[in-house]
């Protein structure tokens, strides 16, 4: 096993493939499916054009990020693994300090199997919610984050895509080509998750998904990386320091934003954050319909951690497949034989968090993790609304707010947790969730910006360029064709 | 005044708390809150593990302070307290070829602020990595009383990202410690995505025989890339003035391919060059190729039979008025490379053609380093 990433093989990896006949056989098999896909799916002009990406070259954090330019279907999309920790052991559940798994457990191959295929089916699914964004890109500087972004989700798809052909034989490889057939909205063959079959139809909205969705996909990550199998925690170690770029092009996204909609507002010399006509007709996006893209987003990212009390969850944990946030830090026995955990539940037609036994109440844990996560950019996004002198605070709504999967789901409740009647929940929505009108006013802004240098206005320039370039470098060569 | 001590610290206005530069760190030095991501100066020990993995920049601010940011202070931030004193990051992270590159740079010095990130350290001495031998050409005449020699470094398909300007680590068998060597060749490579790295070698020891008596085909161990501060800035409008003599031109040739590999901007490129002789002068005869328009060339010649001896700063002043304009501008990025001696003459001839057009050298070179525009590299 090797640190450096072997550029040998047609598909670039850290894990020996050219020495795997039957791994790199299957692989390559599948990698034309993988590059049509891709030719399919983002327009002609963009797969073209030289784009200012990072790749990694070595899989020790100092080898990790080079920059070059590069044409999309000719990026090097590799299978690359963190290093493997000398004596790592099995984190938690009922084989907690056993050696780990360099292979797959029998009696857990099917849970294994089913946790891979459902990251894996997320990975490509945001690409093709995403497809048509470029087209719209308020900068250049943006396109280039959207195509990284994009390229990662491929590479992830890769990593996963890995894992089912080296260790799942026959049944990997009919997931693996399933992947590539089920398709983001799609009616035959929709993506498997509920959140990854909407459309991402402009770039707040892009960048409220990367922000809060792919933020699940980094909370998911982070307890697969405590996963006892191994090869999937390596898996999922790497894929967490691409991740944190998603992070980075949502907060600040969202935060350029504000930014922009504060500075217009107060050259207009309008202090009301409410007088949303006369702020539209700035050509920026008002802070009451950010607030609204946010409460849709936020919600539909809590559903993906599914039910508060889960008993697959409990197994996944306690048969050491998956851990919990940060599991090496919590201080416990890290089997939670008799430990509890407050989850929320129905008394009275009341919310109350009740205690329930801490190993059903995973997800729950997870959630909670993913709320604290996501709960810091909007403390960052409120300081650049209050630096501008602008009375108004974003804020996370209530968890019952808006949710279809678990406790809460089928009944209603506002922002703020109170339980509503299906009129006065419907009379409110207009102001809590984004209408169809919002939608259209938010598509009207989106022009597209492809001078080197220049940026839409409805959002402010980023602080700081990728790969320290300066302000008007040309992330992306746009191809003329 | 007291001691100043160098600390790695986060700027929290643009840190996402991604985390990853903590999961990078091997040592445990990163910790967080809800808030902010923090590093105990105690713990951190420059290795740079966490710089490229940090997906914002915020992780890469460094200051110079009396007393270290305790947990404490560093959790309490918003945003970062004002530099009182200028640092950058380490060139190296070995403390050894850190002094050395110290010593070769005379002091701390700051990158260009539109150069690349460099990658240093990825394979440390302990560590290092086998380049075979691709080529290995003498660049001087037969009759010129030096052999320099152009090697070529191939690292059959594994990473070794270098920035022109760099050094890397020869380490001959047979010898204690690794000499470091400029990279002669762009980024991606003697021929664009080739990725194979050239040195520029002058027969004079016992390291420089080993190398120049390399065949094609020879495995050499190499250490590094190392170096962070003399680079050049990826602004095509950024003019650059490269100054050197014998093999010092190495990282001028990187420069100049890379530039001509690049979109073209306004800025233009200025080469003075000194050598004994034009066929002891390593890539005469390509230099001679490149057009006046892309690469202004000046050459001094100091033992040529029957011409009065010319060192480099005999050309610079020769040519002062477009020198002084070139110093006036804040475009202008200043490179000096070659044998420690020639530093002086070329001082002299700044403070000379500075004074003409009414400014000070001493103060034009504080502004011209605090702003990453002046590069010394003399051995």
């Amino acid at each position: 096993m090797s640190l450096d990433v072997d550029y040998d093989t047609l598909i670039p990896n850290n894990v020996g493939l050219s020495s795997d006949r039957r791994v790199l056989k299957a692989l390559e098999k599948w990698h034309p499916g993988y590059i049509s896909w891709w030719n399919d799916l983002i327009p002609q002009q963009f797969q073209q054009s030289p784009v200012y990406l990072r790749t990694a070259v070595s899989v020790d954090p100092k080898g990790w990020a080079k920059f070059d330019y590069v044409k999309m279907p000719e990026y090097r999309w590799g299978v690359l693994l963190a290093p493997q920790v000398d004596d790592r052991r099995i984190p938690c559940g009922e084989h907690a300090g056993e050696a780990a798994w360099q292979e797959v457990p029998g009696e857990y191959r099917a849970m294994l199997r089913r946790l891979i295929v459902i990251q894996g089916d997320t990975e490509p699914a945001s690409v093709e919610q995403q497809r048509h964004l470029g087209l719209t890109a308020p900068s250049l500087y943006d396109m280039r984050n959207l195509f990284q972004v994009n390229v990662e989700e491929g590479r992830h798809l890769w990593a996963m895509v890995y894992l089912l052909h080296k260790y799942f034989g026959a049944d990997g490889r009919d997931e693996a080509d399933d992947l590539l057939r089920r398709s983001s909205g799609s009616e035959e063959a929709p993506r498997m998750l509920g959140a990854f079959n909407e459309s991402t139809p402009d770039w707040l909205s892009f960048f409220m998904f990367t922000y809060f969705t792919d933020r699940d996909g980094k909370m998911q990550l982070e307890s697969l990386a405590q996963s006892g199998f191994d090869p999937l925690s390596r898996t999922c170690r790497f894929m967490l320091t691409e991740e944190a770029h998603h992070m980075f092009v949502g907060e600040t996204g969202v935060g350029r934003v504000i930014e922009r909609t504060c500075e217009a507002m107060k050259a207009a010399g309008i202090d009301d954050p409410y007088d949303v006509k006369r702020i539209r007709d700035l050509g920026v996006i008002d802070l009451p319909t950010i607030q609204k893209k946010l409460n849709l987003h936020y919600t539909l990212s809590l559903d993906l951690f599914g039910q508060e009390v889960s008993t697959n969850a409990a197994n996944a944990f306690n048969s050491g497949i998956k851990g919990r946030y940060m599991e090496s830090r919590i201080a416990d026995d890290h089997r939670l034989s008799d430990a509890t955990y407050p989850v929320w539940t129905l008394v009275d037609g009341k919310l109350t968090r009740q205690d329930a036994p801490a190993l059903t109440a995973i997800n729950m844990r997870l959630r909670d993790d993913y709320t604290r996560d996501a709960a810091g950019g909007v403390g960052r996004w409120n300081k650049i609304i209050e630096k501008a002198g602008i009375k108004f605070e974003l804020t996370l709504p209530h968890e019952a707010f808006h949710r279809q999967i678990g406790v809460f789901s089928g009944r209603h409740f506002g922002p703020t947790g109170e339980a509503l009647s299906a009129e006065a929940y419907a009379a409110g929505a207009k102001d809590w969730l984004p209408s169809k009108a919002d939608g259209d006013f938010i598509q009207s802004l989106m022009k597209p910006c492809f001078e080197p240098g220049k940026y839409a206005g409805w959002i402010a320039p980023p602080k700081v360029g990728i790969d320290n370039k300066p302000g008007d470098f040309e992330y992306v060569q746009l191809h003329m064709a | 005044m007291g001691e100043f001590v160098k600390q790695h610290v986060i700027d929290p206005e643009i840190c996402i708390r991604c985390h990853a530069c903590e999961a990078a760190c091997a040592i445990g030095a990163i910790e967080h809150d809800d808030v902010n991501v923090v590093v105990k100066a105690d713990v951190c020990n420059e290795c740079m593990s966490c710089i490229p993995v940090c997906p914002t920049g915020s992780i890469d601010n460094w200051r110079l302070v009396a007393t270290p940011y305790t947990l404490a202070d560093q959790y309490g931030w918003s945003e970062l307290p004002p530099a009182t004193a200028p640092a950058t990051a380490p060139e190296a992270t070995d403390a050894t070829v850190a002094a050395l590159i110290a010593d070769a740079h005379g002091g701390t010095a700051r990158a260009p602020a539109s150069a690349s990130k460099p990658t240093i350290n990825l394979y440390p001495p302990s560590k290092p990595i086998e380049a075979v031998v691709q080529g290995n050409y003498r660049l001087t005449a037969e009759t010129a009383d030096s052999d320099v020699r152009h090697i070529v470094l191939n690292f059959e398909g594994r990473p070794f990202p270098v920035l022109e300007g760099q050094s890397l680590g020869v380490l001959a068998p047979g010898l204690d410690w690794l000499r470091l060597y400029s990279v002669a060749s762009p980024r991606d490579g003697e021929r664009p995505g080739f990725h194979n790295v050239a040195i520029t070698v002058k027969r004079s020891g016992a390291c420089s025989n080993y190398l120049c008596d390399l065949k094609k085909g020879d495995r050499v161990r190499i250490a590094g890339p190392f170096g962070a501060t003399f680079l050049t800035p990826d602004d095509p409008d950024a003019r650059l003035l490269m100054i050197c003599t014998g093999t010092g031109a190495a990282p001028f040739r990187g420069f100049t391919m890379r530039r001509q590999r690049q979109p073209k901007g306004s800025g233009d490129m200025m080469l003075v060059f000194g050598a004994r002789t034009p066929d002891a002068l390593p890539y005469f005869g390509p230099l001679a190729k490149v057009p006046d328009n892309v690469l202004r060339k000046l050459f001094a010649f100091s033992r040529v039979a029957g011409a009065p001896k010319q060192y480099v700063q005999d050309r610079l002043m020769d040519e002062a008025p477009e020198i002084a304009e070139r110093l006036a501008d804040p475009r202008t990025h200043i490179y000096v490379c070659g044998l420690r001696g020639m530093e002086a003459g070329v001082e002299q001839a700044f403070v000379s053609i500075a004074e003409s057009v009414g400014l000070s050298w001493e103060a034009l070179r504080e502004t011209l380093r605090a702003e990453g525009r002046y590069h010394v590299e003399t051995y």
